[in-house]
């Protein structure tokens, strides 16, 4: 992530940016809206609407079936995006770009395929202490059904994976390393270089998750050197329903199909079956043809933009909102790693998360407030739940100005 | 609609400070309600005599509207039989939900609440203390939730 904040300097025009997104352009009880919600799902911009529109319109049919116009046609469009997937995470075949309907079935197909029939009594797997529930759940799953123990490993105060003790928890038995890319709760970014070299060192496999991380700068799957990467479309500006497995095709081959039915198999009789090949032994029944189109047409809009510059673009407004919100009395952030992603976790003083929100939504501000699907988080700072502002590509100055404002009227209204 | 009418004066100050709050010792039944939406959790002790409630406390975390509802029903409720109780809270979550327009004359200070109809998103906020009630009532010791 440092490295595309470095690549970039050029001016960043977000008001052309926010004449993107239609969306932007509605109030919301009586105020233009000020959207800061786009690390629960952000909002679409025109191309990815317009992408989907035309595939409905013009192209629909179901893929790897027909031979008639529009199932070649449909085919295309989805491999396509493919394709389009495997250029962005910049992985080395399409074979290991498994379309899932989003982050948490992509890690449940790791779980289900790769964890539970090797994994046995004793063996362990290791996540952090910062995971989303969605790499928290599948594994307790895992170890329920195979006796593995889940090893988490702990953070610090300002919500840092704590290295060392990662490191330490890193040991013989440890057969997979399942790590959030960046949290979801807090923003920290976790430094995933070092845990994929000290977890390699030790033959140790690891799936990053990269739900989070790939909306503020991408991902590269080979410099990373992950074994699994998981993310979804919706974050990225792409539609819901749909997300990403990358597998390292060494390891995917060898992996079982987890889910039976069509489009995964070459022939089926009741002798036996014949699975079909990299990708689509793990894409049993029709996908989500037009969801695959948006994403990759989410991923040409986020390209045209540059990844780089929506990052800085981000950087530049996390920094003066922590700023301007540590002006408002009893504010306390939540998570203050040194290297974040956009994302401004707090509490204020004498005011449940909960009212905040819906004060803030009142002045047509929308932010997230509860645990975020990360509870042991909350947990570790004492607290049932922080409000979260967070930043995407269209939100500018204003955005900040109007959170600050909304969070000063909450304050009048529990005064 | 103006936050004034969600976050009356009588919610901020039944939110800052909650009466009969704390654990009731001894207690001859509690119950624990949890909000899994925001995290909000609650337990709500009672002391009876027969079928009528003699005391009742809770504790817990919560938003304002949940900590204000629970405290304003430990005062609504404290004396009533159980068949009262289940009265008073038809008409509290019929005021709760819009279903009545106007809330009844027995909804007496419980009224305050009446503004959570314009905010469907915090109906379960209110309502979390009443199902942690009746759970009590029932003598059940599993935590009840409002999903």
């Amino acid at each position: 992530m440092a490295t595309a904040l470095a690549r970039t300097h050029e001016a960043y025009d977000v008001a052309r940016v926010r004449g993107d997104f239609p969306i932007l352009a509605r109030h919301v009880n009586g105020h233009p809206l000020v959207y800061l919600d786009s690390a629960a799902s952000s909002q679409r911009p025109r191309a990815v609407i317009e992408a989907v529109d035309h595939y409905e319109t013009h192209c629909h049919a179901n893929v790897h079936r027909g031979v008639h116009a529009l199932s070649q046609a449909a085919t295309d469009a989805f491999e396509g995006a493919r394709e389009r997937v495997r250029r962005f995470l910049n992985a080395r075949s399409v074979k290991e770009i498994i379309f899932t309907r989003g982050t948490t079935e992509a890690i449940n197909l790791v779980a289900n395929a790769w964890a539970r029939p090797r994994l046995g009594p004793g063996d362990e797997i290791l996540i952090t202490w910062l995971e989303h529930h969605a790499n928290i759940v599948p594994w307790q799953m895992v170890c329920a059904a195979t006796g593995a123990t889940l090893k988490v490993a702990p953070i610090d105060e300002r919500g840092e994976l704590r290295f060392e003790a990662w490191e330490a928890l890193l040991s013989p038995r440890t057969r997979l390393v399942a790590v959030g890319h960046v949290s979801n709760a807090l923003g920290t970014v976790l430094p995933v270089a070092r845990i994929v070299k000290a977890a390699h060192a030790r033959g140790v496999p690891v799936l990053l998750d990269g739900a989070q991380a790939v909306p503020h700068g991408g991902a590269d799957v080979q410099a990373l050197d992950c074994d699994f990467y998981a993310f979804s479309a919706h974050k990225l500006y792409g539609p819901t329903g749909i997300g990403v497995l990358y597998g390292r095709e060494a390891l995917l081959r060898e992996m079982p199909p987890w889910q039976g039915g069509g489009d995964m198999i070459l022939s089926v009789s009741f002798e036996g079956t014949t699975y079909n090949d990299l990708p689509w032994k793990f894409e049993a029944g029709t996908p989500n043809i037009s969801g695959a189109v948006g994403l990759g047409a989410a991923i040409d809009y986020l390209e045209t933009l540059g990844p780089g510059a929506v990052h800085a673009h981000e950087q530049r407004l996390l920094a003066k909102a922590t700023a301007a919100a540590l002006g408002i009395p009893g504010l306390r952030v939540i998570g203050t790693a040194t290297d974040k992603a956009a994302v401004l976790s707090f509490t204020v003083e004498g005011i449940h998360p909960h009212d905040l929100g819906t004060i803030l939504d009142h002045e047509g501000v929308a932010i997230r407030t509860g645990h975020h699907c990360a509870m042991p988080v909350m947990d570790f700072f004492g607290i049932p739940a922080t409000a979260r502002a967070s930043f995407a590509c269209y939100n500018d100055d204003a955005d900040i100005e109007r959170l600050i404002r909304a969070l000063h009227t909450a304050r009048e209204v529990f005064s | 609609m103006d936050l004034k009418e969600l976050y009356r004066d009588v919610i901020l100050d039944h939110n800052k400070r909650p009466r009969n709050f704390g654990p009731l010792v001894p207690a001859d039944a509690s119950a624990a309600g949890h909000n899994p939406l925001c995290g909000d959790r609650l337990t709500v002790y009672l002391q009876l005599d027969g079928d009528r409630i003699r005391d009742v406390h809770f504790d817990g975390k919560g938003c304002a509207i949940s900590v204000a509802s629970a405290s304003l029903m430990t005062e609504a409720v404290k004396g009533r039989d159980r068949e009262s109780v289940a009265r008073l809270f038809g008409d509290v979550h019929a005021t709760l939900t819009g279903e009545l327009a106007e809330p009844p004359a027995s909804l007496g200070k419980l009224a305050a609440l009446a503004g959570v109809r314009e905010f469907p998103a915090r109906v379960k906020c209110a309502s979390l203390c009443w199902h942690t009630l009746n759970a009590a009532l029932a003598h059940e010791c599993q935590p009840v939730t409002t999903e």
